[in-house]
């Protein structure tokens, strides 16, 4: 093992809560926490910050990929005083079938440090979103700006992209549908903003409907296959087909479907500068992360990087958790931890079960995560897009949607002039969400779907593909698994989760938060410092 | 603020920039400064970049200004005054409209900046088409953009010589426009916009005339003095005018001008052309109005005789008649008619109360063998080689239109869209029927505009009015329809002979009334039992000489202004309506009567007018309706206006009043 830079002791040595790791669920707690007065000692063994939500350049990114840190140094060294024995902190692999694909090394070389790739893309969001909420409440606004996504497509039956008439701006200067079409699907949106804002009974969708499947109440309501289509994958974005109940693991119900319509709504036009529902951070989403870790320095947060925790201290009588031992060797002691997800606690003699986190058993599914790097826009009029294919637009057998995201330079995330390509699905095991992944990848770079190999083997072994389009630089497809989170005296925090968006890592977030200090408000509303300022996201045009 | 050597100084121009950057309302302070740059730049010696920093100044000051109140007109205005001198980078001026619209999209001010801006710079039309159709884009509400789109297409228009090429340009805008009636219904902006698309397309070019009194071969019998009761009809053909004199009426379908004994020649034994002078019957004492009225005097002709003058009209064969925007009557008319004198019967001239009960007519259709006189029209047209004036393009545009609105009413319930289906139908109608014969919509019209009153109850009086005019048309529109509604007058001396022919769209439940054009041969008019609150557009029935107005919602002698015009009228009842019930008169409120433009042409005679009677201003509106009328029999029992002092004046005012209420006054 490689020897870690001497660090100076950290003053003081107990603290209220440690957090390992900086992904955004990590960071926002340890905003929030900060925020609430509360002693916060933030770590990651990593270089950089953002954990599996980092931004990294594509070295940096392959290498995490396949070894997400030092390796674990053996627990027995660490031993603690006499009333404290010492439980194992493992590390668990979240990633697998990892195949980077570099088509001209040279180039990237050259321009390495000028990319920051999403670890966990595609991801955006909507600009009424309760990350945006918290990013305004916490005032991490003030460290990171935003440019809008100009545009969202959907595939349509044909095969066809056609814009995604999400607005009432947008149904109007719609080319692909028909006036009927128009008619109704603004007359959806009406029914489903009366829902939510008028106040007589009659303007509220019955409880019976709420609960039953939303695409049951799409049909109800007599949509076009068209516009159902649009309004579940493209503005609800469900995963699995809705209309197949065999293959369909995840129903939307109604309410959680019109909930997910309301956001994208109240998203379009909640900042001027905003053209449509969705924006991205400026130097891709690490920046996120950092904003909330900058925000909690300001509110007296410690933060070490490249520093592992090696072992948990166990009170040995109660079998509590008392504290961390560091990679440094230094002892640090607290009254709540939190591990990102990549950390589990096997159960020992000695530790309280539920302190022990284990890997997770619930989640089954896993994410098929795809990034390309590109020398020209997929679409010539734009370079900020997303893109869902719906289930079986691609082919029969594709059971779960893939959205697409493409980033240009213009967001700093890459040299100008290229652009690159996020693709996420979910998938069942690997070879079903990477067949997922090329087959859209050959759709939009209008390959020949006969040309990929079906059976290509996991490899990180850079493949000479000559069939490569000549837009491609450089290709990463991987699976990313799915965890739950897990909250006690040790926590865990969930993996970067298959939505587009970051609604469901805040509901997580909060929950955690609250379990943890139920008594402390999740960022106290407290008078903008600059008054000038409040309350504003800086979206730039 | 200005020193005795007649200069501006610096420190009051600071001070009236300070002054305007609060409030850039005080327009003294931007008067004061147009002074100050006029006598700067006059100053002997400035060079012109003296000038220049003279005028960036001002456009600073003006845009501070702004800041402070983008709808500031003192602020615009001084801008354009700026600008006007022939300074400004005018891109610069775009990128500050640009930000100013875009912080307000719907600020009229911006707006008629940027077009005198985009007019300065030259700007094509086209590019400024593009900026409203992307403003439009963003939020197809505002209706700022609606609207300066529909000036750039006017020019367009305007521009584009062929036919063809313009009805490319108006199709592209209603398929653009439909997207955001489809799109959302209830906004109002889409659907004005569609209504100015439909003007255009329906846009009448050339006038027209559309009816006349008398109509063509139509012979005339005249006679000195005529009571109803002791002229037994011979033949419908013929018809009686009690006049000394008797009218031409000239029905254009729009207002037209320049009707004068040039542009009309009338040809006759008896009367020279220029004795002739032709009247616009206008209440808005306009030179324009689509009835004129021109009136033949008989005094040259010889009463013993009866052969039949003939009298030869024709118009439209040189240039001068003209609608507003100065396009010449599209066809010549010729009409010729006789005349012929019934020599004076010597026992008549005692008149007789005129009595509106049902028993005194009886329904004429089964007597009446020949055509009323009002409905040959058809048969001019014919005559005079009429060409249509409306193309497939038009007629097939508006069927486009009709099928789209349909469709859009099957699938989404929309008021607005409705009254649009409406018009479209009657439009439809009225293009494939230019003289309004064939009603081939008026049931499903009707229909809408039922249903209009109901949804939407806050517009119920125009829905009642516009399907009032409707209804109109439609009884009037055929021959068949129109005798069941004509019936003989049998008065009280001679029961078995049929009187004369009087019209009688009683209980109708019409609110307003038209389709004038096919009434102007009507003497006799009963419209008692209706919810009539205005009688516009009656000034053209000039043969009028009975009228029954009782039980209608009648608010104001204001109301009856047209009456004033009918010089024929003898008869009138405007018993048991609502005059003088509502202290506010809304007539003059109303668009086609503002309060500015009662004073219309009146026909005074001085006889009448009693200058120093206090009863005068006290009735003065009364007054003006009443003096210039000779009636002999009045009803107006049952409006809160009359008590015995009202009745006194109406006698003073009306020396040939011969019954007041059904007494007679000559008994008392």
């Amino acid at each position: 093992m490689a020897e870690l830079p001497p660090y100076p002791p950290i003053e003081p040595s107990e603290f209220d809560l440690v957090i390992v790791g900086t992904g955004l669920p990590e960071s926002i707690l340890a905003a929030a926490a900060s925020a609430a007065g509360k002693s916060v000692l933030h770590l990651d063994p990593n270089p950089f910050y953002g954990s599996h939500f980092a931004s990294l350049p594509p070295d940096d990114l392959s290498g995490f990929l396949d070894h997400p840190r030092p390796s674990s140094p053996d627990p027995a060294a660490a031993s603690g005083g006499d009333d404290l024995a010492a439980a194992s902190i493992d590390l668990r692999s979240l990633y697998s079938d990892v195949e980077i694909s570099s088509f001209a090394p040279e180039t990237l070389e050259q321009h390495s440090r000028k990319f920051s790739l999403d670890l966990s893309g595609p991801r955006v969001l909507f600009c009424a979103d309760k990350a945006v909420d918290a990013i305004l409440k916490s005032g991490a606004n003030q460290y990171v700006e935003f440019k809008s996504i100009d545009a969202s497509l959907v595939c349509d039956k044909g095969g066809n992209l056609v814009n995604v008439p999400d607005s009432r701006a947008a149904i109007f200067k719609d080319k692909s549908l028909s006036l009927v079409e128009k008619n109704v699907l603004m007359r959806f949106f009406k029914l489903v903003q009366q829902h939510f804002s008028g106040d007589g009974e009659s303007d509220r969708i019955s409880e019976e409907d709420l609960a039953s499947p939303f695409v049951e109440f799409l049909a109800k309501m007599r949509l076009p296959e068209k516009i159902k289509s649009v309004i579940l994958y493209a503005i609800a974005m469900a995963d699995y087909d809705q209309e197949d109940k065999e293959a369909c693991k995840i129903v939307i119900s109604t309410k959680e479907g019109i909930e997910r319509l309301a956001l994208y709504h109240s998203s379009v036009g909640r900042f001027a500068n905003a053209v449509g529902a969705l924006i991205y951070p400026i130097y891709g989403q690490g920046e996120l992360a950092q904003a909330f870790c900058r925000r909690a320095a300001v509110k007296g947060c410690i933060y070490v990087l490249r520093m592992p925790v090696i072992a948990l201290h166990i009170d040995k009588e109660s079998g509590e958790y008392r504290g961390v031992r560091l990679g440094s060797g230094q002892d640090i002691f607290s009254h709540k931890l939190v591990l990102e997800p990549s950390f589990t606690v096997p159960s020992s003699r000695g530790l309280l079960p539920q302190n022990s986190l284990m890997e997770n058993a619930q989640v089954k599914a896993k994410m098929a995560r795809g990034i390309c790097i590109l020398t020209s826009s997929l679409r010539p009029d734009e370079s900020n897009f997303l893109i869902v294919y719906p289930p079986r637009s691609l082919y029969p057998e594709q059971v779960t949607s893939v959205r697409v995201l493409q980033i240009g330079g213009n967001l700093a995330v890459c040299p100008s002039g290229m652009f690159v390509l996020y693709l996420s699905a979910l998938c069942d095991e690997a070879s079903q969400g990477k067949k997922i992944l090329h087959r859209a990848i050959n759709a939009l770079m209008n390959l020949d779907d006969s040309e990929i190999s079906e059976s290509t083997p996991a490899s990180t072994v850079q493949t000479e593909e000559a069939r490569a389009d000549p837009l491609l630089l450089w290709r990463a497809l991987y699976i990313q698994e799915l965890t739950a989170g897990q909250v006690g005296t040790v926590s865990s925090t969930p993996m970067p989760d298959g939505s587009l968006g970051f609604n469901d890592a805040l509901d997580a977030t909060v929950k955690l938060f609250q379990t943890i200090y139920p008594h402390e408000p999740f960022f106290p509303e407290t008078p903008a410092e600059d008054p000038e300022d409040d309350g504003a996201l800086s979206v730039e045009t | 603020m200005r020193c005795c050597c007649g200069r501006y100084t610096e420190e009051a121009l600071d001070a009236s920039a300070k002054l305007l950057e609060i409030n850039p309302e005080y327009y003294t302070a931007w008067n004061y400064r147009k002074l100050a740059v006029e006598h700067r730049v006059g100053e002997s010696g400035s060079s012109p970049e003296y000038v220049k920093s003279i005028f960036d100044e001002e456009l600073k000051v003006v845009e501070n200004a702004l800041r402070q109140n983008f709808k500031s007109y003192g602020a615009w205005y001084h801008r354009t005054w700026v600008l006007s001198k022939g300074h400004s980078s005018l891109d610069h001026e775009l990128r500050l409209l640009d930000r100013f619209q875009k912080a307000d999209p719907r600020n009229f001010h911006a707006w008629n900046y940027r077009r005198f801006v985009a007019a300065l710079l030259g700007r094509s039309v086209e590019d400024e088409l593009q900026y409203t159709e992307d403003l439009i884009g963003n939020n197809f509400s505002n209706y700022s953009a609606w609207h300066n789109r529909s000036m750039l297409l006017s020019e367009i228009l305007k521009k584009k010589e062929q036919e063809s090429s313009s009805q490319d340009v108006i199709s592209k805008e209603y398929e653009f426009v439909l997207n955001a009636l489809y799109t959302d219904p209830d906004d109002q902006s889409g659907w004005f916009y569609h209504l100015w698309l439909l003007d255009q397309t329906f846009k009448v070019k050339a006038p027209l005339l559309v009816s006349s009194w008398p109509v063509p071969g139509f012979d005339l019998v005249v006679s000195g003095n005529v009571s109803f009761a002791d002229h037994p009809l011979s033949s419908f053909s013929e018809f009686t005018v009690a006049l000394e004199r008797f009218p031409v009426v000239l029905y254009f379908n729009q207002n037209v001008e320049g009707v004068n004994s040039s542009t009309v020649t009338i040809q006759s034994t008896f009367v020279q052309n220029e004795d002739v002078t032709w009247k616009p019957l206008s209440l808005q004492n306009s030179p324009a109005s689509k009835v004129w009225v021109g009136y033949l005097d008989l005094s040259g002709v010889d009463h013993h005789s009866s052969a039949p003058y003939t009298v030869e009209i024709k118009l439209g064969h040189h240039q001068g008649i003209m609608s507003s925007n100065g396009l010449q009557l599209s066809i010549p008319f010729d009409l010729s008619f006789t005349v012929s004198v019934k020599p004076l019967e010597t026992q008549s001239s005692k008149d007789e109360k005129v009595a509106w009960e049902e028993d005194k007519f009886c329904a004429c259709e089964t007597h009446l063998q020949v055509a009323i006189p009002c409905l040959c029209y058809d048969g001019i047209t014919v005559d005079n080689k009429y060409e249509p004036t409306t193309s497939d393009w038009q007629i097939g545009t508006i069927a486009e239109e009709i099928s789209q609105i349909r469709n859009l009413l099957a699938i989404s319930d929309s008021k607005i869209g409705k009254i649009t289906l409406a018009r479209l139908l009657m439009a439809h109608d009225a293009m494939s029927s230019p003289y309004a014969t064939k009603t081939v919509h008026a049931e499903e019209v009707l229909g809408l505009y039922s249903e209009l009153m109901k949804l939407d109850p806050s517009h119920y009086q125009y829905y009642k009015d516009e399907r009032s005019l409707v209804l109109l048309q439609q009884l009037l529109s055929s021959r068949e329809t129109l005798l069941r509604y004509c019936f003989c007058y049998r008065g009280i001396t001679s029961p078995s002979a049929y009187g004369p022919i009087c019209l009688r769209l009683n209980n109708q439940s019409i609110s307003r009334m038209g389709s004038f054009d096919k009434l102007l041969w009507v003497q006799l008019l009963d419209l008692s039992d209706n919810e009539l609150h205005s009688i516009e557009g009656m000034e053209a029935l000039q043969l009028l000489r009975c009228l029954n107005l009782g039980r209608n919602k009648l608010r104001s002698f204001t109301s009856l202004d047209p009456l004033r015009y009918l010089r024929s009228l003898k008869v009138l009842n405007i018993s048991h309506n609502e005059i003088g019930l509502h202290s506010i008169d809304t007539t003059r409120y109303s668009c086609s009567a503002s309060p500015l433009s009662h004073n219309g042409e009146i026909i005074w005679s001085d006889d009448v007018f009693p200058p120093e009677d206090a009863d005068v201003t006290n009735y003065w509106e009364a007054f003006m309706v009443f003096k210039s009328l000779e009636l002999t029999q009045l009803d107006i029992v049952g409006n809160a206006v009359t008590n015995e002092k009202f009745k006194s004046f109406l006698l003073k005012i009306l020396p040939k009043l011969q019954f007041l209420d059904g007494q007679n006054l000559h008994q008392i």
